[in-house]
Order: C-alpha cells, then sequence, then structure tokens
C-alpha cells in the first residue's frame, strides 16, 4: 500500500474550505493513497492501445508521447462531433452548484476540484480556449486556459476520481452527466497511454481470456466445481451444470469477480443452486465469461470490443437468449449501449421465462433479461417455496448500485425479492437510495488497494447511511446486485461500519430457497451454522 | 476580480449610452435606438440558431437517459412514466416539468456534515426558487413589453398586466414581477459571492449576465416609476422597430429621455452576448441526451449512426489459444 491509511476519525475530519488562490492557480498535487499505479506496457499492447509503456504517476515524467496536446486537441474535436452529450454539457452550464454537495468524492474530500461542476470545468476550460471565441480572445477572463502538462496531469488524477455514478446528473438543472465528461477526459488519457493497471489488466484479461480476472476456461470450471461441494455439503444436492452447451435455451453470463472472491462466491452459488431448482435449459460460457465490462472504462471503442463476445456467444451456441447476473456498470452498458454496438440480436428470441411463461417485453430487442427481474417474476407467480426464517438472524438494507438505479431503472424487482426471502428489511434514508443513491466510492475501476484513501473517503456517504441503520435498527447486512459493490463495500464496511457484512441478493435467495430432496439445513452459504441449529 | 470586472463592465456600458444619449446628436440617437438595437437582434437570432444547428449536428450516438424513478418491467410494478419515461409522452411531460418547473433543481439538498461523523441531507429550495422567480419574472415582464410592439394592446396582455399589479399599490400600480426579478438577481449574485463552494468556481461570465440584467431591471424600474419619459416616443420608437420602418421613429427620438437609451441599450448587450454565453442553457435545455430520451434501449434497438467495426477476439481464436486445456477439462470444443 502507498501510504498508512488513517482512521476512521481522522479521515472524517473534512475541510470544505476552499483553497486561497482560483481553482486555475492551484497545481495539481499527485497525492498518494488517491491514485491507482500507471498501467503496464503488456496490457496495453494486448488491446493494441497506444504509448505502451512501463510509468508510474508519482513520478515527474509520465514519458508522454511527441505532440500529445495535439492528439488531444484532435481527439476533442472528434468526440465533440461525436457526442452531442459532449458538446452540449461543454456549452450549457451555469455553475449554479447544484451538483456540489452531491458528489460522494467531494462529500469525503473536500477538494473542491471534486465538485461535479469543477470536474467538467478542468475540461471545459481547456475547451473554450481551442473551440470557442470568447475563450480565444479573452482566455482566462472567460474561464479558458491551454492545455499543459500540469493540466494534463490534473485532468489524469481527478478524472480517475470520478466513479461516472451520475448522481450530479440526477440534480441538474441540465442534466449535465459528469460521467460523459470523464468518459472523455479518460478517452483522451487513454489516447496517451495514461491508464491505470486496475483497468488496464482486467481489459487485456477480458480481451484475450474473456473476463477481467483472467480465468482460463478449465479455471472456470474447476471455480464453479468448488462451489458445487459447497454447495452439497449445505443441501446435499449435486448439482451438474454445463459449460459452452450449444442448443441450451438460456445463456447465463455473470461478472467474473463472483467466481472468485467472497462474498461474490455466495452469489454465484446461488445462481447455480436456483437454477438448478428450476431445471432451467441454460448454459455458462467460458468466452463470454464476463458481465462486467472493464473497457467501459477507458473509451467506447474498447467496450465495444469487449461487450461483442456476449451476442457472439449467444448466437454461436443457438439460445433463444441471455440472462445477466448482478452487476452495476454491466447493466448501464446492457441498457445503454449493447444493442446500439452489436445489436440487433436478431437470432434471439424475445426473453420468455419458461418456468411462468411471462414474456419481457421490456428487454424484446436487446434478449437479456436482468436475473432480479427473473426471479422477482418466478416469486410473483409462487414459483419458488422460500423459507425466509432462514434469513431471520439477518436484518438486511439494500444499495441500489449506481447504474441500475440511474441507468436503468431496476428498484423495484431486486427490494421485491430480498423482501421475499428475507423478514427483516430496512431501507436506509430515502436521499441515499433509488435515484439518489451513492456509489461505493470504488467504481469505474478504482477498487484497487494503493488508492484506498480515495476508496474510503468517496464510500463515505453510503458508508454513513448504512451506520446509520445500522444504529436505529441493527441492520447487519448490507445486500447488493453488484460485484463491484461486493468486493469494494466489504472494505468500505470493514473500516467504517465494521459489523456489517456486505450479500449479493441471491446468496439471500438461495439461503432461503427450499429445495427439492434437500437435507435439513443448517448452515448458510458461507457455511456458518444457522440461528437454533447449533446443535446438529 | 471576477466581480469587479463584470460590475465596471457594465457600469461602463451604462456610462457610454448616458454620454452618446445626453449629446442629443440625432444620429447617435439613432445608433442607440435603432441601429444597435436591430444588429444585438440579429446577433441574437442567428447566433441562437447557429447554437443550436451546432449542437444538433453532433448526433446522439447512445441512449443514455438518467432514470430517476422505477423502470418498465411488470405489470404489476408500478413505472415511474415521468421521471424514467419509455414513451414520447412521458419524455414530454418529463421536459415540461423540467423546463417550466425546473424540476431536477426543486431536488436540491444541502450535504451537512456534523459531528459523529453523521452526515445530513436537508431540503435547500431556495436555489430552485429563486431561479423560478427569476426565470417566470423576467418572461412576464418580457411578455408585457409586447404592449408597446402593437398599436391595440391585446386583451390577453391586459390581463397580464392586471394580474401582475394585482396588490393596487402605488402610482402608477407595482408590479409584482419588478420586485420579484430584482429580489431574486438579487439572491442569486449573493450566493455567488457568500457560498465559499460557488464563489470558488464563479467566473466573470457568471456576474455579467446578472449585472446586466439587474441594471436593465433597475433602469426599468426607474423609467415606470421614477423618471419619467416620452411614452408615445418610446411606443413609435417599438412600433417602428417591430414593423421594420426604419425611419419612422427617428422624429422623437430627441424626446425620449436618456434612463430610455440605458435601458434599451444594456437589452441590446443581453441580446446580442446571449448566443455566446451561458445563457444558451435556455436552448441547451431541450437538447439534453440525459433527459429528453425515452428510458427504451431494451426495448427498440437505439442507433449510432458513426457505429463502426471494432477489432475483436473472436471465440476461434480463444479456443485457439485454449483448446488442450479445453478438451483437458472436458469443455466442448469446435475443432478436435
Amino acid at each position: 500500500m502507498a501510504t498508512k491509511l488513517p482512521k476512521p476519525d481522522e479521515l472524517a475530519k473534512i475541510d470544505f474550505t476552499p483553497p486561497e488562490t482560483g481553482w486555475m492557480d492551484t497545481p495539481v498535487e499527485i497525492k498518494p493513497g488517491m491514485f491507482c499505479w500507471g498501467a503496464k506496457a503488456k496490457n496495453l499492447r494486448a488491446v493494441e492501445f497506444p504509448n505502451a509503456r512501463d510509468w508510474s504517476p508519482a513520478e515527474e515524467d509520465w514519458k508522454l508521447p511527441g505532440e500529445w496536446e495535439g492528439t488531444v486537441l484532435e481527439a476533442m474535436a472528434d468526440r465533440l462531433s461525436k457526442y452531442r452529450s459532449f458538446k452540449l454539457f461543454m456549452d450549457i452550464c451555469v455553475r449554479c452548484g447544484a451538483c456540489a454537495d452531491k458528489c460522494h468524492f467531494f462529500i469525503g474530500s473536500g477538494d473542491p476540484k471534486n465538485m461535479p461542476v469543477l470536474r467538467a470545468e478542468l475540461m471545459r476550460s481547456v475547451y473554450r480556449k481551442y473551440f470557442t471565441t470568447p475563450g480565444k480572445v479573452l482566455g482566462k477572463l472567460a474561464g479558458a486556459r491551454e492545455l499543459t502538462y500540469d493540466v494534463l496531469k490534473e485532468w489524469w488524477y481527478y478524472f480517475y476520481q470520478c466513479t461516472e455514478c451520475r448522481r450530479c446528473s440526477v440534480f441538474c438543472p441540465y442534466g449535465i452527466d459528469t460521467a460523459e465528461i470523464t468518459m472523455m477526459g479518460r478517452e483522451f488519457t487513454n489516447l496517451l497511454g495514461l491508464n491505470t493497471d486496475w483497468i488496464a489488466g482486467p481489459v487485456a484479461n477480458c480481451y484475450m481470456k474473456g473476463n477481467h480476472l483472467g480465468l482460463e476456461p478449465h479455471t472456470i470450471k474447476s471455480s464453479i466445481e468448488f462451489f458445487l461441494d459447497d454447495i452439497e455439503t449445505v443441501t446435499g444436492i449435486k448439482i451438474e451444470p454445463t459449460f459452452n452447451r450449444k442448443g441450451a435455451e438460456i445463456l447465463f453470463v455473470t461478472p467474473s469477480g463472483d467466481l472468485f472472491a467472497d462474498p461474490g462466491t455466495y452469489t454465484a452459488m446461488g445462481y447455480l443452486m436456483l437454477f438448478h431448482e428450476l431445471g432451467l435449459d441454460y448454459t455458462w460460457s467460458t468466452y463470454a465469461s464476463e458481465g462486467g465490462n472493464f473497457g467501459y472504462f477507458t473509451s467506447n471503442e474498447m467496450a465495444k470490443r469487449l461487450n461483442s463476445k456476449i451476442y457472439a456467444e449467444a448466437k454461436r451456441l443457438g439460445v433463444k437468449w441471455i440472462i445477466g447476473g448482478e452487476c452495476g456498470h454491466m447493466w448501464r452498458v446492457l441498457n445503454q449501449y449493447m444493442d446500439t454496438w452489436n445489436g440487433p440480436a436478431d437470432f434471439l428470441e424475445v426473453p420468455k421465462s419458461p418456468i411462468t411463461g411471462t414474456v419481457f417485453e421490456n428487454a424484446k430487442s436487446t434478449k437479456m433479461v436482468h436475473i432480479t427481474e427473473f426471479t422477482a417474476d418466478l416469486i410473483k407467480n409462487g414459483k419458488l417455496k422460500l423459507d425466509p426464517s432462514r434469513n431471520d438472524h439477518l436484518k438486511v438494507t439494500y444499495h441500489d448500485s449506481c447504474n441500475t438505479a440511474r441507468g436503468m431503472g431496476l428498484l423495484e424487482e431486486p427490494r421485491y425479492v430480498i423482501k421475499s426471502v428475507c423478514n427483516n428489511f430496512y431501507e436506509m434514508p430515502e436521499n441515499t437510495i433509488r435515484e439518489q443513491t451513492f456509489c461505493c466510492g470504488s467504481g469505474t475501476g478504482l477498487n484497487a488497494s494503493e488508492n484506498m484513501d480515495l476508496r474510503m473517503k468517496g464510500g463515505f456517504p453510503r458508508a454513513n447511511a448504512v451506520k446509520y441503520v445500522r444504529d436505529k435498527h441493527g441492520v447487519n447486512m448490507l445486500a447488493n446486485i453488484c460485484a463491484i459493490d461486493r468486493a469494494t463495500l466489504k472494505a468500505s464496511m470493514e473500516y467504517w461500519v465494521p459489523d456489517v457484512t456486505v450479500c449479493g441478493t441471491h446468496e439471500l435467495v438461495a439461503n432461503a430457497l427450499v429445495m427439492k430432496g434437500e437435507k435439513e439445513r443448517t448452515q448458510d452459504l458461507r457455511l456458518e451454522t444457522l440461528p437454533g441449529k447449533e446443535g446438529n | 476580480m471576477k466581480i469587479l470586472f463584470s460590475f465596471f463592465t457594465v457600469v461602463f456600458l451604462v456610462l457610454l449610452v448616458f454620454a452618446g444619449a445626453t449629446t442629443g446628436n440625432k444620429y447617435v440617437l439613432f445608433l442607440f435606438g435603432v441601429i444597435i438595437p436591430y444588429a444585438a437582434f440579429a446577433t441574437f437570432l442567428l447566433g441562437f440558431i447557429y447554437r443550436v444547428v451546432q449542437w444538433g449536428r453532433s448526433p446522439v450516438p447512445f441512449r443514455i437517459p438518467t432514470t430517476c424513478g422505477q423502470q418498465q418491467s411488470f405489470p404489476w410494478i408500478k413505472q415511474n412514466k415521468i421521471e424514467n419515461p419509455s414513451t414520447t409522452m412521458g419524455v414530454i411531460v418529463r421536459m415540461a416539468l423540467e423546463v417550466f418547473l425546473f424540476r431536477s433543481l426543486f431536488r436540491n439538498l444541502k450535504t451537512e456534515l456534523r459531528d459523529g461523523p453523521k452526515l445530513s441531507y436537508g431540503s435547500d429550495k431556495w436555489l430552485w426558487l429563486a431561479g423560478l422567480a427569476f426565470h417566470w419574472s423576467f418572461l412576464i415582464i418580457l411578455i408585457r413589453h409586447y404592449r408597446f410592439f402593437i398599436g391595440e394592446v391585446p386583451s390577453v396582455i391586459h390581463l397580464i398586466e392586471s394580474l401582475d399589479s394585482f396588490l393596487q399599490v402605488g402610482v402608477p400600480l407595482v408590479y409584482i414581477t419588478d420586485a420579484v426579478i430584482l429580489a431574486a438577481v438579487t439572491f442569486l449574485f449573493l450566493r455567488r459571492v457568500y457560498i465559499p463552494q460557488v464563489n470558488y468556481i464563479s467566473l466573470a461570465a457568471d456576474y455579467f449576465p446578472l449585472f446586466l440584467i439587474l441594471g436593465i431591471a433597475i433602469s426599468g424600474v426607474l423609467m415606470r416609476y421614477f423618471i419619467k419619459v416620452h411614452i408615445v416616443g418610446v411606443k413609435e420608437l417599438a412600433m417602428g422597430l417591430i414593423s421594420l420602418n426604419f425611419m419612422a421613429p427617428a422624429k422623437n427620438l430627441q424626446e425620449i429621455g436618456v434612463i430610455f437609451y440605458i435601458h434599451l441599450f444594456l437589452i441590446s448587450v443581453l441580446f446580442a452576448y446571449f448566443p455566446f454565453s451561458k445563457l444558451m442553457h435556455m436552448g441547451g435545455v431541450f437538447l439534453s441526451p440525459t433527459r429528453n430520451l425515452s428510458n427504451n434501449s431494451r426495448m427498440v434497438r437505439h442507433i449510432n449512426p458513426w457505429n463502426y467495426p471494432v477489432h475483436v477476439h473472436t471465440y476461434e481464436e480463444y479456443e485457439e489459444d485454449f483448446r488442450d486445456k479445453m478438451k483437458a477439462a472436458g469443455l466442448p470444443v469446435e475443432k478436435e
């Protein structure tokens, strides 16, 4: 780790006073603990990204290619002509400041350059200088400035301190979405080889091996087989999922994080148990073994390249439709980008649940259904035998992922599922959930270990809302539908609210699921003894 | 510095027109009374159209509404058809709420850090209220001014005037919107100065229009309530301008009064400045892709006009890399 992380009490002493000097006259300071390591050359080479070399953001020299200013400005002109959002959002901000205290990174750090408006001004100031008449003529007076090495470093530092969570855009009177600006910031920095290894590594893995973690086909199979052993221990039931099977009705795609680390693994066990109980005709794929898309945190093109595997694999295997697992940004991509990039998926059929007969009209073009939609429909139609009392030792709250909330609107389905499988459910305060939900603090590929300062600062508002329901209702379980959440909220809870555990929604489902032929459950999926079953 | 620069720019503009108008020279008055207003209005019109067309030339490659409510899913889950619209009608209602009532700004919160540490989110509607008061009073005042440009004043204008002055105080009757716009602009200025974060982000381009509009409102109020102008001359000028009869208004220019020229000149500056500034948010709000698109991209394929083929890593290449391992693990392969 780069620096020793301060104690929570220390980190919560946040100074909101802006510096004496104006923001243009306050040079960026690249602080340890606030950034991720630079991308390694081999990971950029794997996906043909430019300026592949090993570099360190902590050093003075970032080994930029020659003529880098021209590269950025050319790319800026290109993106301005391709994205109305970008062009418009460069022009129409009135700097009313409504977004300022809506950003988790600003709330957690007090750094004015983390106010969404100022994060955007970092880019707008350069836009004005090179693309607007007042900026060209009046310069600084018009809020314009030149693109210098320092400005580039400032961009890099702050566009990798934004998780594209879009909370600011909910409050903006013009719907200005900082995510659109951060995405451009990241496109431009990527053209200069300025990525982080925590993003570039998974991108290279996903491109070559099919998933962010770089799990090779046999490893995916053996990881899942490992879960099957645990499931057998808990339920006495032996499950035999299939992989890369042609002719299955449904392809299942989930973030690879679910196969790798706790508590995501328990969520994966939940999927396996649910599908087995239903006798669902489905298959896993080792080629399209990633639901998430770290390419989305580098460039539009890379995101499309990674996403292409899902439809390609669905076509190769000849499935009818696709179910997607629990993941946040994955679902923003699937909802708002996939069909546009890689559609039309006319080789698939409009999704229809083989269990309930429900046709998923809202996914009739993409042909891809969210697993909580699928499960909510099962429960509503009484197709699952559930014993929610098995979750009675849990007091559960639910964290809306930024992307499923603000880039989709999947709000009630997961709540319906959770309330059906748990008897104790408590909402966090209304300004911190649904469309106003707070980011975990580590989205968009910021979930590394060297930037813990940043992550804990950004995670503070979410954690603080969890603390509120813990103190008020004794909440001890934070449910979510996102693989990044499962990894990052675990760290954030350990730091800010130590007695709250994190789980995926389908872990709760599987614990409550009464399966045909199961033995009496005495353990949950974590192999922890259920209360009242100690004697068994 | 930014505040002073903006303030003195407006002061300079006032002095400029004051110096010009007090000469009484008919050519100078023709400049301020006819030429500049025409030029300003033409700049506004052409500039506004140009900017909107420029925005329109950039396509909307992806369907990216910010969803602020429940999506359309099952019949038994209530969709929020306005905050997360899946139809054009929903989008129209969402946009109407945004444009007429500043829906998003209405959500505004004030985040506070208290001991504990404890974050609290209090409702903070002042910005919304002041913004709404400012824009609506500006619009009503603008509509009221229509009386100067038409021979017989239509009854709808009379109605607006009587509603606007229903308090029935003062001679002439005080318009509520006159008071409201002064108060709202003052509030918007003061919050820019006194809220540290807002102050930190403010540019000269944020203060200048405030001072300009304040100048317009003050000169207008002075003219209506305190410094009388030759109202017949004003109306002749206005009607001449709108009927494109360049020479007709020229005869009474000298009798109108200096304060009128100040008012008119500041308005001209505002109009001319408009297309080059953040004031273009007036047109931009309608084009914002996070608000004016329905969330139906899983139901209907959204087309990106510049979508291009990309280099992908195909299944065949993948199988080449891992065939032996796949076979050893009992995974099916395409080529044995």
